[in-house]
């Protein structure tokens, strides 16, 4: 029987945890002399009051969708791939050599080519530790944090040494050749005579994160893989009963989480950048963890959360700009909405379970 | 290579272990609990954080850490309450602690100090003092023997020889004693322990607050002795260079020593050469970078002896009724 309803553990939990850590969030903001409230109005503002506001909003959000569903599909196979920054810094690299190297006509044709190079770096990146796990038993939290740092070094040691041009001290490539310009949220909308501030970020490839959001959901909940993966997350020893290879799972539930991060790259890199540099993830792999529990591993939860870290960014920045409060607050919330959704998710849950139980037996 | 550079070398070896020796043993404690631990780097960063701030106030660096074992045990009893208390994600948790401490360590600098995220540049007793060992001026002039002891062994802050001390004072707890028998139990099989009458809440507890001292000394060090102050993430996967170090080790305290030096070898390496060049094979700087963390995972895939984690680690434990 099921402790409490469904509508609990979806929706009251998560709400109860993020208000958990917005009043943590306020205290500490309070604690360095500023005014929670008027901080608010003014991430409101400038990340939700103007179309360049909801462009850079979009932009950050479209990243952790990307990093956010990577860590939700691994979950369901109840892996923990804390490597999306790695993964999405490969798949920087692989939309490098395929925006550098290829003579595009169209960009619609780059793009879904740097989708796939982004991809397959990505689920490289995420096999590796898979396989490790899979067949060698070593634990793959471990090994995708030392592959964090692995990627980091190689990234480094390609920028500097191979694909830096002539010349440059900047440890960076080259610009991408214009015809592999996304049309960004203005190029879009002014056909349909909507205003759309020019100088946001934010691109084609929202569509592309959305698609993956729909995709993600179909697999997981209208597939027979994804019921797969859903049994051997739920039950490794029951799995395998009904004859789910977990090797096979292991290795396709990381590849998909690996592809998903290093699609990453296809906003920041080619959408924003329009070349690779060093640290262009900005720790957008790790905010995927966050808005994976958060969004309690869900498509459409992942969804929501990254508009809300999105928005966190955004107005973070807008907070740095206009006040003494530095940019990391955000990191401080982000931690507090994994400390609060993913690690202390029982001293929530605990409570309310007590509370629903005694609520239905005064009711029979 | 002459001989005072391979001394010079071995003698920032020294001093770059010595921060993954301490985080090192730190989550040798906790781990062999069963705590596993990803959050060494944040406890770390904030003991460095605090250990500064509170030396540059105070001007004793003495007060300063204690400050930054505070702060490394507060988050230690965060790490236990989320880990111990209402069994969560062990693993998570770490991942929140360590952003915590990234984000929160900024933010307050900012507020106290205005110096854009750092503290202001520690001086005179603020700092912990090079000690010179006896004698090392008289035996200075000495070949060979005079160089090792009066620059290599001698001129150390206190808590490099706390840390190497600490290795053998590890191992005589966790082997030697009764609580090390049963912390150590409790890493493989809380059951039993539990059926024993001796707490389990209470024995993780216990090593995760040991946990805590060990990274605060830790982060101190690096903060008051290594360097003159605290910058923004001063760890720089330190924290992480120890988990893999403790891998590497395979959970063992004489080892940890000795991962720990190779690891600082590393270190010290890549921080004097840029490039190396061994007869026409350069091996970049970004490879030396790499190298503990490719090397832990060679040695977690089993390719050269098989790193085998403490039986109970991560699982949170459930009394059963």
């Amino acid at each position: 029987m099921e402790k409490m309803p469904r509508w609990a553990d979806v929706v009251l939990i998560p709400l109860i945890s993020l208000i958990l850590a917005a009043a943590i969030s306020a205290v500490v903001i309070l604690a360095i002399g500023e005014d929670p409230v008027a901080a608010v109005r003014l991430m409101v503002d400038g990340a939700l009051g103007s179309t360049y506001g909801w462009g850079y909003t979009l932009y950050y959000a479209t990243n952790f969708m990307f990093t956010g569903l990577a860590v939700a599909v691994a979950f369901h196979a109840r892996l923990f791939n804390i490597g999306g920054e790695g993964q999405a810094m490969l798949g920087g690299l692989g939309v490098a050599l395929v925006a550098l190297y290829v003579p595009w006509p169209h960009w619609s044709f780059a793009l879904i080519f740097a989708v796939a190079g982004a991809a397959l770096f990505g689920a490289v990146w995420a096999a590796v530790p898979a396989y490790l796990q899979a067949r060698r038993g070593s634990h793959i939290v471990i090994t995708t944090i030392m592959f964090n740092f692995i990627a980091a070094a190689v990234l480094n040691y390609v920028l500097v040494n191979l694909l830096r041009p002539a010349g440059s001290m900047d440890p960076a490539s080259a610009r991408f050749p214009e015809a592999v310009h996304l049309p960004t949220l203005h190029e879009m909308l002014a056909p349909f005579g909507i205003a759309f501030s020019k100088a946001a970020p934010a691109n084609v490839s929202l569509l592309v994160a959305l698609l993956a959001c729909l995709l993600v959901w179909l697999l997981i909940w209208r597939t027979r893989l994804g019921y797969e993966i859903r049994a051997y997350g739920h039950s490794e020893t029951g799995a395998l009963y009904a004859g789910i290879s977990p090797f096979k799972i292991t290795m396709i539930a990381m590849i998909i989480s690996g592809a998903l991060a290093g699609m990453m790259a296809i906003n920041n890199v080619m959408g924003e950048a329009e070349r690779l540099v060093l640290n262009a993830t900005e720790g957008a792999g790790f905010i995927g963890i966050a808005v994976a529990l958060m969004g309690r591993s869900h498509p459409f939860g992942v969804f929501l959360a990254a508009i809300l870290f999105g928005f966190l960014y955004q107005g973070g920045a807008e907070l740095a700009l206009w006040t003494s409060i530095p940019r990391e607050l955000i990191v401080v919330i982000q931690a507090l909405v994994i400390l609060f959704t993913g690690a202390l998710d029982n001293m929530v849950r605990m409570p309310l379970e007590a509370l629903f139980l005694r609520l239905r037996k005064r009711r029979a | 290579m002459d001989f005072l550079t391979v001394i010079q070398v071995l003698d920032s070896t020294v001093r770059l272990a010595t921060p993954l020796l301490l985080a090192c043993l730190a989550g040798l404690f906790s781990e062999r609990a069963g705590i596993f631990d990803i959050g060494l780097e944040g406890k770390m960063l904030a003991a460095a954080f605090f250990s500064a701030a509170v030396a540059a106030v105070s001007g004793s660096v003495w007060l300063g850490l204690l400050a930054g074992i505070a702060a490394s045990m507060v988050l230690s009893g965060l790490h236990g309450l989320a880990s111990i208390t209402f069994r969560g994600n062990q693993l998570i948790s770490g991942v929140a602690i360590n952003f915590l401490a990234a984000g929160l360590t900024v933010l307050i600098a900012q507020d106290w100090f205005s110096q854009g995220g750092r503290t202001p540049s520690l001086m005179g007793g603020a700092r912990f003092a090079p000690i010179t060992l006896p004698f090392a001026d008289a035996v200075a002039k000495v070949p060979v023997i005079g160089p090792i002891y009066s620059e290599l062994l001698s001129g150390h802050s206190v808590l490099v020889y706390i840390a190497f001390l600490a290795v053998p004072a590890t191992w005589w707890i966790l082997f030697r004693t009764r609580f090390g028998l049963r912390l150590r139990a409790v890493g493989e099989n809380p059951a039993a322990v539990d059926t024993a009458g001796v707490s389990v809440v209470g024995l993780r507890f216990a090593a995760v607050a040991i946990c805590g001292v060990l990274c605060g000394i830790a982060g101190a060090y690096l903060a008051t002795a290594l360097q003159a102050g605290f910058v923004k993430d001063m760890t720089a996967g330190r924290g992480f260079i120890a988990l893999a170090a403790l891998i590497f080790a395979k959970w063992r305290p004489w080892h940890a020593l000795y991962a720990c030096l190779l690891f600082g070898f590393l270190q010290a390496i890549a921080l004097r050469y840029q490039n190396i060049d061994l007869g026409g094979i350069v091996i970049p700087v970004q490879a030396m970078d790499a190298l503990p963390y490719i090397l832990t995972v060679v040695i977690l895939a089993g390719f050269v002896g098989k790193a085998i984690p403490p039986r109970a680690g991560g699982e949170p434990y459930v009394k059963e009724r």
